[in-house]
């Protein structure tokens, strides 16, 4: 994806914004006038991840459609940390729906939007973003979704994955990745932690939809993530992202490393940061300094039990060459 | 009650929620110190003058510079660039072009003519600079800025002490050293040339001065007693510099040999070797490694055909030729005579075996103390006489210009504050923002860009530069590769990556706020800063 070219300037554009850049050229996130959709004074952890993509994703959708927004929301982290009765952190349109019907609610909204355009009572630009977490998205809302996205129904859907259901006490996900701990995979027996060989990678299943436009990204490429939510909202359809958030709580990480956890996700090839339109690959973020799994991995109390006294090498050289096949399958050395 | 069903509140935000008390940390803003401003010995703002060169606004940055040095253009061609060497950025691929952008800068200024601002306020005080050479050159600037009466007396023809009589051509282009020297006496400086100082009270009474600068310099070439027949021409290397500003260019004839290590024995052998002279052959009695010249000046002498005895001492000159005896290290590093003798071809020597000072017009000042051929100085740069004081080569310390443009201006404060009968307190400085302090991820990959160097047939037969000046495009972009370490540059980082929204943004220029209403404390914005402007400080209770 050819986001923005990289000059020369102190920082290039890997930096929220620069000084030396036009302001056209510069991020949503630095302006001093970005929607700020999710406001001070929400309820998130110190240093959370989707509290940080969710501003980042739906500020970047408001810039792209002029604040003509509305926006569904799943129960979750997201909603019980925004959104405690009376009070809310949104600063944009925003209904709640139940854990698991998300993206149904957000196609009935995309449905009555196009029947009261017909009628001529709504301003056509009015679009539709249905969000949740990896529980409400891969698990409970599964089903909804792939009917979502089978019908092609004009939502662009963002999953903000942390990898378990953090909010209710970190228990396991189809989203959470092989050998780490949660509530429900317990770091004992012979195989400690989650299994190798379950769970699912949604960007994956939504591509043999091959739906409009699916993408990843992390809290750690800014850029990379606001050029996907943008190209997201130039399409018509279904629409989907899933934006990496790491989890200081249940990954048992510290708070002040929620970018630094995201990029190394993104720099081991653990987590692949590609785009694809219409069930093809279009774009992969180039890694640009690859590290082993290990880096990523060490820092993180979930991992632990890999690295006790004698490291678990079989299993840390297991999720290594899932890192290696990612790199392979998604071109993540060159970059496309 | 005109509520919907069910509905009994009305919908609030969550800014009613302050959750800044749950922070344990806090994070702050601060300014560190960069290395290179840490390891500068002129106290140069580097990183603040590079802030204004990155967008290009060549004349503030120029302006930035030179509140600290008044001759960038000298600087960029012969400091050693200490600041280099300390550049955070060499941990990522190779240190800022510093020096070479100073060059360009002050290359600039002399070119667009910017001029140094007058100063607002007369003091009334009279100081006397003896000696115009960049030490007493940089202390008249800042006494004048300072709005004092300064007069500079030169025992010379010329201003620029050893930058015009040490420091050869190729290396300083003397139309540059004019033009510099110039812009400080527009400020109102009076030079009074060939006026030798030879009792410093008499000449401060004559002139009514207040207090004095001394920076006379190291100028009288230390000998060595070398056997000799008459044949043998034997020559100091400063007189040698010297007399390349003349009219008669020195006779050396064809075979040089110079005694001697230091920056001044490469600056002859390069200048021998210009004049014509088919070997310049330096004698060295310890090895390269322990050699006290610049490692790169003696490649580019090699590179120019200088030859090199290392482990060797000059033993006898005789008619025509010299005996020189090799040396070995001892365990300690120390040379050692080894008994081996081999002669050498050579029409002349010239020894270049360090400088003494003047001090003759000190002679009878009481309170004075001289160690060492040198004059002791206190911490205020002010010798043991009140009202005197002194600094560059005269005091203890490491001999180059760039250190004696620091004393001049660390001279002009002190005198200022003892004329107003005050003491001058250095702001306190600021810890360093080491490379652990950054987070090197941010900065993108950009190669140093390398000033263009002359041919070196030109370099053999010609006094032309050796370096060439970067041009505008590759200047910007080396300005452009500095990391700003220890202090904000405006990013948008912070602003951008706060999960909490408690970054507020003042504005181009005015840096950010932390809102510690909302701030958590999570600290990503401190481990995401590029440059480690943000700390993060633990909450009292």
């Amino acid at each position: 994806m050819s986001f923005q070219p990289i000059k020369f300037y102190q920082t290039g554009t890997f930096t929220v914004g620069n000084r030396l850049l036009a302001p056209e050229e510069r991020s949503v996130q630095a302006s001093d006038k970005r929607y700020n959709s999710i406001n001070s004074g929400h309820r998130a952890c110190q240093g959370c991840g989707e509290a940080l993509g969710a501003r980042y994703a739906i500020d970047a959708a408001m810039e792209a459609t002029q604040g003509q927004l509305i926006c569904a929301n799943a129960t979750g982290c997201l909603e019980v940390f925004s959104t405690p009765y009376p009070e809310t952190s949104w600063q944009i349109p925003w209904v709640h729906s139940l854990f698991g019907n998300t993206a149904a609610v957000a196609t009935g909204i995309a449905a009555a939007l196009k029947v009261k355009q017909k009628k001529g009572e709504r301003n056509p630009a009015i679009r539709v973003v249905a969000q949740g977490g990896d529980g409400g998205t891969t698990d409970i809302g599964f089903g909804c979704l792939s009917g979502m996205f089978e019908r092609n129904d004009d939502v662009l859907y963002i999953c903000y994955d942390n990898g378990g259901y953090m909010n209710t006490g970190v228990q396991r996900s189809s989203a959470t990745p092989p050998a780490a701990r949660t509530a429900t995979t317990m770091a004992v027996g012979s195989e400690p932690g989650n299994a190798f060989g379950q769970g699912k990678f949604v960007p994956a299943i939504a591509m043999a939809h091959e739906i409009p436009y699916v993408a990843t990204a992390t809290v750690a490429d800014l850029r990379d993530l606001e050029a996907k939510v943008s190209r997201a909202m130039e399409l018509r359809g279904a629409r989907y992202i899933h934006i990496l958030v790491p989890c200081p709580l249940g990954w048992g990480t510290a708070s002040s490393e929620t970018i630094k956890i995201a990029r190394l996700a993104k720099e081991t090839g653990l987590f692949p940061v590609f785009s694809a339109e219409y069930g093809e690959q279009k774009s992969a973020l180039a890694i640009r300094q690859k590290l082993p799994v290990e880096d990523y991995l060490r820092p993180q109390k979930r991992y632990a039990h890999l690295f006790g006294k004698q490291p678990d090498v079989q299993v840390i050289a297991k999720l290594q060459a899932l890192a290696d096949r990612n790199i392979r399958k998604y071109n993540l050395l060159e970059g496309l | 009650m005109d509520k919907p069903f069910a509905i009994t509140l009305d919908p609030g935000s969550s800014l009613a929620n302050r959750t800044g008390s749950w922070r344990t940390f806090k994070p702050l803003y601060l300014d560190r110190l960069p290395p290179c401003n840490a390891a500068c010995p002129a106290g140069e703002n580097i990183q603040g003058w590079l802030f204004h060169a990155e967008s290009g606004d060549y004349e503030a940055a120029w302006r930035a510079l030179t509140e600290n040095n008044p001759l960038p253009a000298i600087m960029g061609r012969v400091c050693y660039h200490p600041c280099q060497g300390a550049c955070n950025r060499q941990n990522i691929d190779s240190s800022v072009g510093i020096n070479a952008v100073e060059r360009f800068l002050g290359d600039e200024a002399i070119k667009r003519g910017w001029a140094f601002p007058k100063p607002a306020n007369k003091s009334g005080k009279r100081v006397l600079v003896v000696g115009a050479g960049p030490s007493g050159l940089s202390a008249a600037y800042h006494l004048a800025r300072l709005g004092h009466e300064v007069e500079i007396h030169e025992a010379g023809p010329y201003a620029g002490g050893m930058m015009r009589f040490g420091i050869p051509q190729y290396r300083l282009p003397r139309d540059v050293l004019n033009a510099e020297v110039k812009r400080i006496l527009d400020l109102g400086v009076v030079l009074r040339l060939d006026t030798k100082v030879s009792n410093i009270q008499d000449s401060m009474q004559a002139g009514q001065f207040d207090a004095a600068f001394l920076a006379v310099g190291a100028h009288i070439g230390k000998r060595a007693f070398i056997p000799a027949g008459d044949a043998t021409k034997i020559v100091d290397a400063v007189s040698v510099l010297r007399s390349m500003e003349g009219e008669d260019k020195p006779m050396l004839g064809r075979r040089v040999v110079v005694y001697g290590g230091g920056n001044t024995a490469i600056d002859v052998a390069r200048t021998v070797k210009r004049l014509g002279a088919s070997e310049a052959i330096i004698v060295y009695r310890r090895t390269r490694e322990k050699a006290p010249a610049h490692d790169f000046e003696i490649e580019e002498a090699l590179q120019e055909g200088v030859m090199v005895k290392w482990l060797s001492t000059i033993k006898q000159a005789g008619e025509g030729e010299i005996t020189i005896e090799k040396m070995a290290l001892d365990d300690k590093g120390f040379p050692q005579p080894t008994g081996e003798f081999e002669t050498l071809a050579a029409d002349s020597v010239v020894l270049a075996l360090g400088q003494d000072v003047d001090l003759s017009l000190l002679d009878g000042l009481p309170g004075l103390e001289l160690k060492d051929g040198t004059v002791q100085v206190n911490q205020n740069m002010m010798t043991g006489h009140p009202g005197i004081f002194a600094g560059g080569d005269m005091v203890p310390s490491e001999r180059t210009v760039t250190v004696a443009v620091g004393h001049g201006k660390k001279a002009a404060h002190h005198i200022d504050a003892w004329l107003r009968g005050e003491t001058y307190a250095p702001p306190p400085k600021h810890e360093i923002a080491s490379f652990d302090k950054l987070n090197p991820w941010y900065y993108t990959e950009a190669p140093h860009m390398v000033r263009p160097t002359l041919d070196i047939i030109r370099r053999q037969s010609t006094f032309e530069e050796v370096q060439g000046g970067l041009d505008e495009n590759n200047a910007l972009f080396e300005a452009r590769r500095c990391l700003s370490c220890g202090n904000c540059f405006e990013c948008d980082n912070c602003y951008g990556v706060c999960p909490d929204n408690a970054v507020i943004k003042l504005g181009p220029g005015k840096r950010f706020e932390f809102n510690y209403d909302y701030c958590k404390g999570c600290g990503v914005c401190a481990a995401e800063c590029p440059c480690g402007a943000i700390k993060m400080m633990p909450e009292e209770n």
